[in-house]
C-alpha cells in the first residue's frame, strides 16, 4: 500500500464514540455478479466531531454514507450509533443529499423543514412549525417560509435542506456532497455558514466530498479512501483549519499532502 | 446632430405617440390571448355553418346554426336534454369511480409484485388497441340490456389507461423523494400517502384525465345503441332518437351538449385540480 506521507491523526481517545464503523464491507449485486464497493473500513465519530470521508469517485464514500443512513445493509462488519447496531433508516440520522429535489415540491419550505418532526410524530404540528421557523431563520431563509421549493435558487434549496436537518436535531448529521451542484461563490458562502452553524450547535457530522479544500475546511478529521474497492488510506487531523486559512501556505501544504496521499506522488507537486 | 430630434412646431413632442403604441400593445395582447383566439375560431365556425346551411337549404340534412341553437334551448327546457345529460353523467360517475378504485388496487399489487406488474402491462397492451365500445356486444350477451353492460364497458375503458399511467407515475418517483421519506422513518401506508402519491400526482391526474375522456366517449357511443333505462335514456340515446324522428336540429343540440360537458369537466375539474396542486408546486408547467 501507499506509504502515508502525512503523520497520522493524533490518537485522541474519544471520550465516547457516538458513531462507529467496524470492518465495514459493502457489496452491490449487479447482473454480472457482486461488486465490492467498500472493503473493511473502520472509523469512529465522537460527539461534536466532523469526520469527512474523502476520496476519488468509486471509493465508496457515498455507499458508506448510505449504509450509515440505513439505506444499505453491510455484507460484513458493523455500524453502531451509541452502541446500538443500525438496522434501517431513522430520523436520528438525517441525510442532506446533493440533489436539489430533496425538498418535497408539494410542501412549502416551512412544511418541508417541519416534515421530519411531524413524519416521525415526535412533535405536534404547531410545535414542529415553531422549531422549523427557528431553523430557517438560522440559515437566513425567514423570507421564504411559505414559498414552494420550485421558486427557490439551488443555494436556497440546500439551505432549506440543512435547516430541515437542524430542525430534526439528529444524533449524527449525514451530508452527501451537499454543495457539489452549486456555483463556486455560493459554495464558499455555504461552507462558511455550515462551519458557523457547526460551531454554534456542536453538531456531529459525517460529510462526504471529493473536494480536498472543502474537506480540509469542513472537517475536524479526514478519512482518506482509495478506489475500487474503497479502502482506508489514512486519517488526519485538520481541526486547526477554517475559512480564514483558505489560501495560506499552511492550508496549501495540507491540501497538497492530501492530494499526494490520494493520488500518489511526493506531496510537493499537486 | 441632425439625427437628434428637435422639438419645435414641425416636430411635435413625442409624448402623444406613447398612447398609440400602448393601444397597439394592448390590441396585440388581446389577439394573442387564448380565449380571444378560441372565440374567433368559434365565431368563424358558426358563420360558416350558418352560411352553408342557408345555401344548402335543407333543414333535415343540415339545420342552420341558429335553428340548432334554438333547438338546444327548446330541448334543454322542454325535451329532457338536461335529464338525458344527467342520466349519462350518473352512469359515468358510477363507472368512473369504480374503475379508479379497481385500478388502484391492481396498481398497488403491481408495485409490490413483479409478476402482477408484468401481467398488468401485458393485459393493458392487449386491450389498448381495442376500443372499449367493441366489448359492448359481449357485454350485452353476458349482462343483458341495461346499466350493468354500460358499466362493464365503461370500467374497461378507464381501468387500463389509468392503471398504466399510475404505475408509470409510481415507478417514476425520484429516488431522492423515496430516500427522504425513508430517512424520516416513514413506512407502509404513511410512506405511500405522504411520499409516493404526492410525488406521482402529475401522472395520476393525467391518467384520470385520459380515463375520463375515454369514459365519456365510450359511454355516449354505447348509449347510441340503447338507452340507460327505459324511462330516461342518456345523451347518446337522445341523439339517436332525435335522428330517428328526423329532428336534425336536436341531433346537433345533443352533440353540442356532449362537447360542452366534456370541455367543462376538462377545463373546470381537471385544470382546476392541476392548478391547485401540481402547477402550484412547480411539478408541471
Amino acid at each position: 500500500m501507499l506509504a502515508p506521507t502525512i503523520e497520522a491523526a493524533p490518537q485522541v481517545k474519544p471520550d465516547k464514540p457516538l458513531f462507529e464503523a467496524r470492518g465495514l464491507t459493502l457489496d452491490y449485486t449487479t447482473e454480472r455478479g457482486t461488486v465490492r464497493a467498500v472493503d473493511a473500513v473502520d472509523f469512529t465519530l465522537a460527539e461534536g466531531e466532523r469526520l469527512v470521508l474523502l476520496g476519488p469517485s468509486g471509493c465508496g464514500k457515498s455507499s458508506i454514507l448510505k449504509a450509515a443512513a440505513g439505506f444499505l445493509a453491510p455484507s460484513a462488519g458493523t455500524l453502531t450509533l451509541s452502541g446500538r447496531p443500525i438496522t434501517g433508516p431513522g430520523p436520528d440520522r438525517i441525510v442532506v443529499f446533493q440533489e436539489f429535489d430533496q425538498l418535497l415540491p408539494w410542501k412549502t419550505v416551512l412544511d418541508n423543514v417541519a416534515f421530519p418532526l411531524t413524519a416521525s410524530r415526535r412533535k405536534k404540528k404547531d410545535e414542529a412549525r415553531e422549531i422549523a421557523t427557528a431553523a430557517l431563520r438560522r440559515v437566513g431563509l425567514e423570507r421564504v417560509l411559505h414559498s414552494y421549493p420550485h421558486t427557490l435558487s439551488g443555494g436556497m434549496k440546500q439551505r432549506a435542506a440543512i435547516a430541515r436537518a437542524l430542525a430534526a436535531s439528529p444524533d449524527v448529521l449525514l451530508m452527501d456532497e451537499p454543495f457539489a451542484a452549486l456555483d463556486a461563490l455560493t459554495r464558499l458562502q455555504m461552507q462558511r455558514d455550515l462551519l458557523d452553524i457547526a460551531r454554534e450547535t456542536g453538531l456531529t457530522l459525517l460529510f462526504v466530498t471529493h473536494d480536498i479544500d472543502e474537506a480540509v475546511l469542513i472537517g475536524t478529521r479526514l478519512h482518506l479512501l482509495s478506489a475500487h474497492p474503497g479502502r482506508t488510506i489514512t486519517t488526519l487531523d485538520v481541526s486547526a483549519f477554517d475559512m480564514r486559512d483558505l489560501g495560506t501556505a499552511a492550508f496549501e501544504t495540507v491540501s497538497r499532502r492530501v492530494h499526494a496521499a490520494l493520488f500518489g506522488g511526493t506531496g510537493g507537486e499537486p | 446632430m441632425s439625427d437628434i430630434p428637435v422639438f419645435d412646431a414641425t416636430h411635435p413632442a413625442p409624448s402623444p405617440a406613447i398612447p398609440t403604441t400602448r393601444r397597439r400593445d394592448g390590441l396585440r395582447r388581446i389577439t394573442r390571448a387564448l380565449w380571444f383566439r378560441r372565440l374567433t375560431v368559434l365565431v368563424i365556425l358558426a358563420l360558416a355553418w350558418e352560411l352553408a346551411a342557408r345555401w344548402q337549404d335543407n333543414p333535415i340534412l343540415l339545420p342552420s346554426f341558429l335553428e340548432a341553437f334554438a333547438a338546444f334551448r327548446e330541448a334543454s327546457l322542454n325535451e329532457g336534454l338536461l335529464l338525458a345529460a344527467a342520466a349519462s353523467l350518473a352512469v359515468l360517475v358510477k363507472g368512473y369511480v369504480a374503475a379508479i378504485v379497481i385500478a388502484t388496487v391492481i396498481v398497488a399489487f403491481a408495485v409490490a409484485n413483479g409478476f402482477v406488474r408484468d401481467a398488468l402491462q401485458t393485459v393493458a397492451a392487449m386491450l389498448s388497441p381495442l376500443p372499449a365500445i367493441a366489448l359492448l356486444p359481449l357485454a350485452l350477451l353476458w349482462f343483458g340490456l341495461g346499466e350493468v353492460s354500460l358499466l362493464f364497458v365503461l370500467i374497461n375503458a378507464v381501468v387500463w389507461p389509468f392503471a398504466l399511467a399510475a404505475l408509470q407515475g409510481f415507478e417514476g418517483v425520484p429516488e431522492t423523494h423515496r430516500l427522504v421519506g425513508r430517512n424520516y422513518g416513514l413506512k407502509g401506508p404513511a410512506y405511500v400517502r405522504q411520499i409516493l402519491i404526492p410525488s406521482a400526482l402529475p401522472a395520476l391526474i393525467s391518467g384520470m384525465r385520459v380515463g375520463w375522456a375515454f369514459a365519456w366517449r365510450t359511454l355516449i357511443a354505447a348509449e347510441l345503441v340503447f338507452g340507460v333505462s327505459s324511462s330516461s335514456g342518456g345523451l347518446g340515446w337522445f341523439i339517436f332518437r332525435a335522428r330517428n324522428e328526423l329532428y336534425t336540429d336536436r341531433v346537433f343540440a345533443g352533440l353540442a351538449t356532449v362537447i360542452l360537458i366534456g370541455l367543462l369537466v376538462e377545463a373546470v375539474a381537471f385544470r382546476g385540480l392541476e392548478s391547485a396542486t401540481v402547477r402550484r408546486w412547480g411539478m408541471l408547467r
